[in-house]
């Protein structure tokens, strides 16, 4: 099966603006490459499954996006911005075949979000942006990877995806190697970072149903992958539990931590104050 | 209108295209790339399929480079103008994401323009290691497109849009973006 999306432009639906862009009004009758919402594709477990993989990569798009202007220098402006744009490009596949992209971002509630909690982490320092990068891109391309070779609704994406995703990984651990092994103070953040985002790991490998991808399996490759890179980077691999002990797991379920409410806050505003805004 | 389906698009075999596909499937590859203008669609490899599906409707097939690549929107736009210009009255655009699109799938003449406009283009993915294994591990050289000189240096991974790296050159001093191998 081939995941397609399509655009349709009918009869005197192509005027434009001087500058060659599609005129700003989010009219019904402008050329159509507004990201409306499609057919639902997908459905029962299968389509769950999507819609959390879906809000993982939203939600970290989210977080990246807060970097734009205020990163260290500005290669690292420019890449935390691209990481989230891969990501969002994903989230924007992955919702479409479980309802309107649109409607699922901006008017859901906290606890309509099934995101993993590790993504919703606030930055912090860039020490703990990279560590929730490192852990969750080492994580996202060993799923990727999975889902490409079962074959099915998502091997499209996710064949297309684990390319983009090796990149984050590559900027991950270099990043991780470079402040591991650098001043005694990045070590101490970066060392700092890994700790505590730590207990959110273990929810990345609890089974998903529907998803058809054994993630349990893919614990231990994540482990010795992590390892590696901590390692090589004079670092040491936390040892305490990787769940919290009051909501293991509890991101798939739609529990959150305080500090989600405030980052959708951001995020829905606009939209719920001017609905269907565009430019 | 953007839906999304799961059915496959138009099937484009070279064969099997009627002598109108043929000419609106040279109009649609002439439309440049809107971030790199130097280089057709039909150059970067990102028109999959054409078909002509009734009196003055025609389908499309586009592929994106990334997946979150925003140009493909005005990619669509622009080829929708195009076919409409050579007298389709309706058009359809399909976005496919399988099979994934390659570097490799730019021209030789694609990658002699890149080249040109000061983009260094992407190394063949058979150099690098099997295909999918992402990034390469080892720096194969990459040329400065000004000087020339393969004495250039990784400043980061990502640059003005996403297929791009930025890279500078150790010979002239210049910074020039990469093309990078997906």
């Amino acid at each position: 099966m081939t995941a397609t999306e399509q655009t349709t432009t009918g009869p005197g639906t192509s005027e434009r603006t001087a500058s060659g862009h599609a005129p700003a009004a989010a009219g019904a009758a402008t050329a159509g490459t507004s990201p409306a919402a499609g057919a639902a594709e997908l459905s029962g477990a299968a389509r769950a499954a999507a819609r959390a993989l879906g809000d993982d990569a939203l939600v970290l798009a989210q977080r990246l996006g807060e970097w734009a202007g205020d990163a260290p220098v500005l290669e690292e402006d420019v890449a935390l911005t691209n990481i989230a744009l891969d990501l969002l490009g994903q989230a924007r596949t992955l919702l479409s075949m479980t309802g309107d992209e649109d409607e699922l971002a901006y008017l859901r509630e906290e606890h309509e979000f099934h995101n993993v909690q590790l993504v919703e982490q606030p930055n912090g320092d860039f020490a703990v942006t990279i560590a929730r990068q490192l852990y969750f891109s080492v994580y996202q391309e060993l799923l990727y990877a999975a889902l490409a070779a079962r074959g099915g609704e998502l091997a499209p994406l996710a064949a297309k995806a684990v390319k983009e995703v090796a990149y984050h990984r590559d900027h991950a651990e270099q990043w991780t190697l470079r402040l591991g092994d650098g001043t005694e103070e990045s070590h101490r953040r970066m060392q700092q970072a890994l700790d505590g985002l730590w207990r959110h790991t273990g929810e990345l490998f609890a089974p998903l149903d529907g998803l058809g991808v054994d993630l349990p399996a893919l614990h231990e490759e994540w482990r010795e992958r992590v390892a590696a890179v901590v390692e090589r980077a004079t670092l040491t691999l936390p040892q305490g539990p990787d769940r919290t002990p009051w909501a293991a797991g509890a991101g798939r379920q739609g529990v959150h931590t305080e500090s989600f409410g405030r980052l959708l806050a951001e995020m829905q505003y606009l939209h719920r104050a001017h609905p269907g805004a565009s430019w | 209108m953007v839906t999304v389906r799961t059915s496959p698009g138009p099937a484009l075999a070279p064969g099997e295209l009627s002598s109108l596909e043929e000419e609106l499937l040279r109009l649609a590859g002439e439309v440049p790339d809107p971030e790199l203008p130097v280089v057709s669609l039909a150059e970067l490899g990102v028109l999959r399929g054409i078909r002509v599906v009734g009196p003055g409707r025609v389908e499309v097939e586009l592929t994106p480079t990334w997946t979150a690549c925003p140009a493909l929107e005005s990619m669509a736009e622009d080829v929708s103008e195009v076919l409409k210009g050579a007298g389709m009255s309706e058009v359809t655009v399909h976005k496919v994401l399988s099979p994934a699109w390659s570097s490799d799938a730019i021209s030789a003449e694609g990658r002699r323009k890149l080249a040109e406009a000061g983009v260094a283009p992407p190394r063949p993915q058979t150099l690098g290691g099997p295909a999918g294994s992402g990034p390469v591990a080892v720096d194969l050289a990459i040329r400065c497109p000004h000087c020339g000189s393969t004495d250039t240096r990784l400043l980061s991974r990502f640059s003005s849009t996403a297929c791009k790296s930025l890279r500078r050159c150790e010979s002239c001093g210049e910074p020039f973006d990469h093309f990078k191998e997906v």
